[in-house]
């Protein structure tokens, strides 16, 4: 099982090691990663400016390139040829790294999620606690811009941020951690491959308590990337921008493409670690090498598998999105309560509930499937009973139908 | 929540030697509604003190009006709350028709009523919309201003004018309206009604909103009657106060509506929910009174056949007010015979509403903040004039 970089390297014929190995997994990886990141930031900020503009009745960017999508590209362009902008009273060392430190945070994380079998850049076997640990720096980089822009409203959201990044890694870590008792893994690469065949062998459905702790997971990752309804820290109503108030320019820019690629990173996590990863969930595809054969059928495959996993990110950074547009935020205070009151005891509970199953249930033969044969259809019928709940809810779209709409054109 | 035992026991950490701030909030921040500021005082994120600073907008107004003469003066009002123009131009009209002693008629009325309804749906529908906004929820918001742009396409057709109308005139009104815009508004308000239920849904009873503007901000009964505060503001806190029942102008005693009062639904009677919840409720009275003045609007005058473009209003003083979408607008006319008014005062709602905000803030957290000013719902044009 080489790897894509072995692979590249021993064509290329370089030691991993060497200096020569060093220059070219630059070359063979921040390259294209630092591409792949540019594009994930491209595609989902216009993503997010279509369904926004979707949800509000409107239609967003029309006019750069086709339904807007070069509109982003031309932001980056016009962030690009603004005047590099240092207030006269920050931190001007602190002011320019700041940004640097929360990007390389959210673009280290790139190297050990995985995109397909082969391609990853590390398969570390700490893979999830890599994450965690890079994922945490996010917070001194912003703490550091809040400090050195020398501005009061960019001090309280550094503090928020702060306060909000470090009180959420606990409920994350420990549903991490329920994953990783049941995968017997911290390995991404082997989490996802005890997650191979039917859709049923998904860690979703695997026992009654990973759909909560799924749920605890997303909760905190929206609070992990400052996401509504946790946006306080640049709670545009309440403090400007908080922390990136005073940046502009590429700086901002910076800012803004971490955000969405730390948004790619925890979704990609959810996916790896509850979704099945690489695997479309339907095994004569997952495994097509079987079938094709050769080099064709290992790319073909591969391709599959980052295919798998990018569409599955995007569905569940749509999500976020549609959270977003949806839900007012929260106070400071609350966000501290629904963390410390409600996520972590259930975080912790669910630990021990899922570990005590995968100790009785966990080595029976075929169990795992039957469960998750059950679990998935209990899923489904969930999810059909919530529309039709939330279709009783809401009456006005079934008044509307029957009044006559004042036109505007008139 | 205001007790001072309350914030010294905020201020005191014990062994933690803490540091107050000065938070220089305004006049340019996205939620100040306007060139606002305020000066907080606070202890992290807890308000100690606030103070508010006015008169950024000053345009002298009522200087203004005594220079120019009676007609010339009515677009001068449209500025003051300038999301309600049709309310200012009819308190000013009522004022200088007291002096007059002219009886506008029938039709006009109507007219002043249907005009002034739609203004205040549209003025409510903003007030809502950038309250969920302050709240982080920026979709209301579009959807408020879908039906917003609505009302003022009808009000265009009539005027011509978005915003400044320059509409409702001594005498009468500027213009007829026809047929068509009264079917228009009448589509309008069959269509508006399953909307309210619409943001009902989105932001109303939404768990996050509930939490965010109960409790907060809590302005007892005695407190907002002492400030002088009127409108929504006064009828959140629970008092059944409307110009428009209690010293009915126009025509407003043949209509049948009521007068939503705050019952304190998510918290405490007179928080940020009850006043965001009476314009709520007022949008569905307005529809309302809309609805029954299309029903009755008779044929005839548009305007008074005897008041001439410049009037000429006898020496003697009136004051009128009127229940403007933010509360009680007075105007206090004294003429000396000539051509121009020798004093003209105005009493705006949002500069009274506005000065409880220190009284209310006190011991708030900054997100807190922004929920309150928003639920007071101030017009900058009509607090600095």
């Amino acid at each position: 099982m080489e790897s894509y970089f072995t692979f590249v390297s021993s064509v290329l014929g370089f030691e991993p090691t060497s200096l020569l190995g060093f220059v070219g997994a630059i070359a063979v990886w921040a390259v294209p990663i630092t591409a792949f990141v540019s594009v994930v930031g491209l595609v989902s900020i216009w993503l997010e400016r279509k369904i926004s503009a979707h949800i509000q009745c409107r239609v967003g960017p029309m006019e750069v390139g086709p339904h807007g999508a070069l509109q982003t590209l031309a932001d980056g362009i016009k962030l690009l040829g603004k005047e590099d902008l240092v207030p006269a009273q920050a931190d001007r060392i602190l002011f320019g790294l700041a940004p640097m430190l929360v990007f390389a945070s959210t673009f280290v994380g790139f190297a050990v999620i995985p995109f397909s079998q082969k391609a990853v850049i590390a398969d570390l076997n700490l893979g999830i606690f890599f994450l965690a640990a890079v994922g945490s720096l996010e917070a001194i980089g912003v703490v550091m811009a809040g400090w050195s822009s020398n501005n009061k409203w960019s001090l309280f959201g550094a503090i928020r941020a702060a306060t909000q990044v470090v009180s959420y890694e606990i409920p994350l870590g420990l549903s991490l951690l329920a994953v990783v008792v049941v995968a017997g893994s911290m390995s991404l690469n082997d989490i996802t491959q005890a997650q191979s065949g039917w859709v049923w062998n998904w860690f979703l459905f695997r026992n009654p308590f990973m759909w909560a702790v799924f749920l605890i997971y997303f909760i905190a990752s929206l609070a992990e990337c400052k996401r509504a309804p946790f946006d306080l820290p640049e709670a545009e109503s309440e403090l400007v921008s908080g922390f990136h108030t005073e940046y502009s320019g590429m700086r901002f820019a910076i800012f803004f493409l971490a955000e969405y690629g730390a948004m790619y990173i925890v979704s990609a996590i959810a996916v790896v670690l509850f979704f099945g990863g690489w695997y479309t969930g339907i095994p004569f595809l997952d495994h097509i090498s079987g079938s094709i054969g050769g080099t064709t059928g290992v790319v073909v495959e591969n391709l599959i598998g980052a295919g798998t996993i990018i569409v599955k990110s995007f569905l569940l950074i749509c999500v976020q999105m549609w959270i977003r547009w949806t839900l007012p935020r929260i106070r400071l205070d609350q966000m501290m309560d629904l963390c410390l009151k409600y996520l972590l005891p259930f975080s912790l509970v669910l630990l021990v509930a899922v570990s005590l199953w995968q100790a009785f249930q966990g080595p029976i033969d075929g169990g795992n499937s039957v469960m998750g044969m059950i679990m998935l259809a209990a899923t489904v019928a969930s999810l059909i009973w919530m529309r039709r709940l939330a279709g009783r809810v809401s009456k006005a779209s079934a008044l509307r139908r029957e009044l006559p709409v004042v036109k505007t054109g008139l | 929540m205001t007790d001072a035992a309350e914030i010294e026991r905020i201020k005191d950490h014990g062994d933690v030697r803490s540091e107050e701030m000065l938070l220089n909030m305004g006049p340019q921040h996205p939620s100040t509604h306007g060139v606002f500021r305020v000066v907080i005082r606070s202890d992290g994120e807890i308000i100690l003190d606030a103070e508010s600073h006015i008169g950024y907008l000053h345009r002298c107004f009522e200087k203004i009006c005594e220079s120019v003469n009676y007609t010339k003066a009515t677009p001068y009002t449209d500025r003051l709350d300038y999301l309600m123009a049709m309310g200012n131009n009819l308190g000013y009209a009522l004022a200088v028709e007291k002096l007059l002693g002219v009886e506008v008629p029938e039709r006009a009325q109507y007219i002043r009523v249907i005009v002034t309804e739609l203004s205040r749906i549209a003025s409510h529908l903003l007030a809502i919309g950038t309250y969920g906004m302050d709240i982080g929820a920026i979709t209301p918001f579009l959807y408020c201003f879908r039906d917003r742009e609505k009302i003022l396409y009808i009000l265009e057709t009539i005027c011509g004018q978005r915003l400044n109308y320059n509409y409702v005139r001594i005498g009468g009104v500027a213009y007829d309206v026809d047929d068509a815009m009264l079917k228009m508004t009448r589509e309008f308000c069959d269509y508006f009604l399953p909307r309210v239920m619409e943001y009902n849904d989105l932001l109303t009873y939404n768990g996050i909103f509930l939490e965010r503007t109960g409790n907060v901000g809590v302005l007892p009964a005695d407190l907002a009657i002492a400030y002088g505060c009127t409108g929504p503001v006064l009828r959140g806190s629970g008092v059944k106060r409307d110009l428009r029942k209690d010293a009915p102008y126009a025509v407003y005693d043949r209509f049948d509506f009521e007068i939503p009062v705050g019952s304190g639904e998510a918290g405490t009677v007179g928080d940020c929910f009850d006043r965001y919840m009476v314009r709520m409720r007022e949008m569905i009275e307005s529809t309302k009174i809309i609805q029954q003045a299309l029903d009755q609007i008779p044929e005839g005058d548009f305007k008074h056949p005897k008041v001439k473009l410049k009037p000429k209003v006898p020496a003697g003083d009136a004051y009128t007010a009127v229940e403007n979408a933010r509360g009680e607008l007075g105007f206090y006319l004294i003429a000396d015979g000539s051509d121009t008014a020798f004093r003209l005062k105005c009493r705006s709602p949002a500069f009274s509403n506005v000065s409880v905000l220190h009284e209310i803030s006190r011991g708030a957290m900054v997100a807190d903040m922004v929920a309150i000013i928003g639920s007071l719902d101030i017009v900058m044009g009509e607090i600095d004039r």
